[in-house]
């Protein structure tokens, strides 16, 4: 005669896998002394234009480099080479998020001692990516001025997991009647204490006082690490 | 929809259990935290799916909910909260960002039978 059925208790994370291969990329990064930024947002909220800006900007005084997460096309890091950084494209299939080991492998040939900054863009999607630890320092969420401002209440769970907020598109923020107040109170609903930076990559506004915030976490980063 | 993915891992994991412990699995429970970026309903028909054809086929995926519970600086405690569109305390309203439960995406245990051993 068969047993009984029984429970035994096991405690497994089911994304494990993801995790281990994140904190040995974060090892890696913290080794080289890289700081690595990533990129979420909806599609079509200005990720591209926007990384396109900072590493034409950046680029005179850090060594910087990008990974683009996008389902089908290579269109992202051909408008990101324009910056003459060095961009690497992660083309997912169909896959709607980046995972740890797509960071790794796409890594594969770069030496990391030979970066200051390095940009990963997930693929454009709100949901899925909140699941993924990719060994960044800095998870960027991207809201639009066109989106609306309840975003943040909509996803809740992306912004949460991310570490600042970044409104992108404030040159169009009159046209489109976007009530910053309320855009501001959202994310700090969802996530207390976040700073949030309001900028437009067309019209360069903000993008000074966001590259004056990434150069100071930079050297936070690398003083902490030689302490 | 990355819930696909994430059932066939869930699969995988409730698979390898079953050959290193050498027995058959019914059902395997997982805790669900509201902040996983995991959405219930479509992980279960995902599992379905993502069992099939495996020695998991028929077996049940048990989810439990977890809700988010913060801690808040000013009462020093811990307390649940009620939306997780408004991460302040229930209680006196400070906001709360430290977040001690409800990220949980975690198979817990396993109902099992013991595979019948070969006859001698």
């Amino acid at each position: 005669m068969r047993p009984e059925p029984r429970l035994i208790e096991v405690r497994k994370n089911v994304l494990k896998q993801n995790d281990v291969v994140a904190r040995s990329l974060r090892d890696r990064f913290r080794g080289a002394g890289v700081f690595v930024v990533s990129l979420v947002s909806s599609p079509g909220s200005g990720k591209t234009a926007f990384l396109e800006k900072t590493l034409t900007l950046l680029r005179p005084n850090y060594r910087v480099a990008a990974l683009v997460g996008d389902l089908a096309t290579e269109n992202d890091a051909l408008r990101l080479a324009r910056s003459e950084a060095p961009v690497k494209q992660i083309t997912t299939g169909s896959l709607c998020h980046l995972e740890a080991a797509m960071v790794q492998s796409a890594l594969e040939g770069w030496d990391l001692n030979q970066l200051d900054i390095l940009f990963i863009e997930n693929v454009g999607n709100l949901v899925c990516p909140s699941s993924y630890d990719l060994g960044e320092d800095l998870r960027l969420v991207l809201i639009s001025v066109t989106e609306g401002e309840d975003k943040p209440l909509k996803y809740p769970t992306i912004f949460n997991s991310a570490d600042v907020a970044v409104v992108t598109k404030v040159d169009l923020a009159d046209a489109v009647e976007f009530h910053w107040k309320s855009a501001y109170d959202n994310i700090q609903a969802v996530r207390p204490g976040m700073p949030v930076l309001k900028l437009s990559a067309k019209t360069g506004e903000g993008m000074e006082e966001y590259l004056r915030f990434l150069a100071a976490r930079l050297i936070e980063l690398r003083r902490a690490a030689a302490v | 929809m990355h819930e696909l993915s994430i059932a066939m891992s869930i699969v995988e994991l409730a698979e390898e259990e079953a050959k290193r412990r050498r027995v058959q699995i019914h059902a395997v429970h997982l805790k669900l935290g509201t902040l996983s970026g995991v959405v219930k309903d479509a992980l279960l028909s995902c599992y379905e799916m993502a069992s099939e054809n495996t020695p998991l086929q028929g077996s049940r995926l048990v989810v439990e909910d977890v809700p988010v519970v913060i801690f808040c600086p000013t009462c020093r405690g811990q307390r649940p909260l009620s939306s997780v569109q408004l991460f302040c305390c229930p209680e006196c309203g400070t906001p709360c960002s430290e977040i001690v439960q409800g990220r949980e995406l975690e198979v817990v245990a396993l109902e099992i039978q013991e595979c019948a051993p070969n006859p001698v």
